[in-house]
């Protein structure tokens, strides 16, 4: 290898290593940032690295699990209210008066989008499903006891109408 | 090795060289996606959850890890373009980039109408919908800073150094769902227990390669258009040109 390559070698391995150091100096600062959303049990101790906990009034997303048997629902409107907890223990009452997307189990992820209404009660305007990495057939699922039953709505609900 | 490879780096023998592999690879893409795509659609079982829904998969997942693949390919041969200044390499790379383009186009516009009935959004801005986001941008970026010049040694030189510093973006895609938290569900886990049932992983990962190969093909009559317009001068070009009737 003559000079001159070695020369644009070493200058190309610096350039994509600079751009990685600084892309993971850059990611690292604003590591809690790119999180999507605040877990159940962040709202209320507090992110585990800067502490930052949010106040009532603030617009923020919430993501966990919908917890068995926490869904209440008004059988004459879409108001729903249903509790969302993590693995560390937290637990976030949300409220929303909508749609609830197909995917919307209890038991399943949910990513909620609304006001901190009160400590531990979030007023959502959104509520997203987030379904997990696992694919498998209903006799499957059905032999390891996982049977999820989709959201019917009655007609009264329906005529009732959302919020949009 | 670099006696042997020299022959290739001549523009002349590297367009016969890609002739001779093109319907093979397009053959083999054809069946490969026949095969993955009927089998996923029509014999797959329907998944627990999202019952037909799910089957989207079969084109979404192939798109989105071929979209980083084929980025990963055109940095590679812009990184050989530039510190051997092999023109070749340069073309390869500038070949790729339209097609990557389109591909990771395909993987933003498949999960979006997957988002749509599954999370109930078409979109949000976690990181791994951004991300992927900014590989469609670096792709254009690449397409666009190469057709920007006239001179095309300057041209591929400088799409070269974006095609590289984007490199940085793969691992950020392919990680942001382990990294953060975001509503994009975690990579398909290919073994273990919780791993996809053969049925539905089987026809993914023959769709995953069928569109690998699909992209080397689209990406080689690329390139040999490439080659031709570079070197329209050349009298080996003017010859073939002639033989085709081409005035």
């Amino acid at each position: 290898m003559n000079s001159r390559r070695k020369k644009r070698l070493v200058l190309a391995s610096a350039l994509v290593g600079g751009v990685a150091a600084v892309a993971s100096l850059l990611l690292y600062a604003l590591n809690s940032n790119l999180n999507l959303f605040y877990t159940p049990s962040e709202i209320i101790n507090g992110k585990v690295d800067t502490g930052v906990k949010p106040e009532i009034g603030d617009r923020i997303r919430i993501g966990g699990m919908v917890t068995e048997g926490s869904v209440v629902r008004d059988p004459k409107s879409l108001d729903v209210s249903f509790a969302v907890h993590d693995a560390n223990g937290g637990q976030v009452t949300v409220t929303y008066d909508d749609l609830l997307p197909d995917l919307f189990r209890e038991g399943q992820g949910v990513v909620a989008q609304g006001v901190l209404v009160a400590p531990g009660k979030l007023q959502a305007t959104e509520v997203l499903a987030k379904h997990d990495e696992n694919y498998m057939p209903p006799e499957v699922a059905a032999a390891m006891g996982k049977n999820h039953q989709k959201m019917e709505y009655t007609a009264e609900q329906m005529a009732s109408g959302g919020s949009k | 090795m670099w006696k042997w490879l020299h022959p290739y780096a001549e523009p002349q023998r590297a367009y016969q060289l890609a002739g001779k592999f093109i319907p093979w690879l397009s053959i083999l893409a054809t069946l490969m996606l026949l095969t993955g795509t009927i089998w996923g659609m029509v014999f797959s079982p329907t998944d627990y959850q999202q019952g037909d829904s799910y089957r989207i998969i079969f084109v979404h997942v192939p798109a989105a890890s071929m979209s980083m693949s084929a980025y990963i390919g055109m940095a590679i041969a812009a990184f050989i373009g530039l510190v051997w200044q092999i023109k070749l390499a340069d073309w390869m790379a500038a070949s790729i980039a339209p097609v990557g383009a389109v591909i990771t186009f395909i993987a933003l516009v498949t999960g979006s109408t997957w988002g749509k009935p599954m999370w109930g959004t078409w979109w949000v801005w976690d990181a791994r919908l951004t991300s992927e986001l900014v590989l469609l941008f670096l792709y254009l970026g690449v397409i666009s800073l190469y057709a920007s010049f006239e001179d095309k040694v300057l041209a591929a030189r400088a799409a070269g150094i974006l095609a590289i510093v984007g490199v940085i973006n793969i691992p950020i895609i392919k990680y942001s769902v382990d990294w953060w938290n975001s509503l994009h569900q975690g990579s398909i886990k290919m073994t273990g227990k919780t791993a996809m049932p053969p049925d539905m992983l089987v026809p993914l990962v023959i769709n995953i390669l069928g569109f690998g190969v699909m992209i080397a093909a689209l990406s080689l009559v690329r390139f040999r258009a490439e080659i031709l317009a570079r070197n329209g001068m050349r009298p080996w070009v003017r010859e073939l040109a002639q033989a085709e009737g081409v005035k």
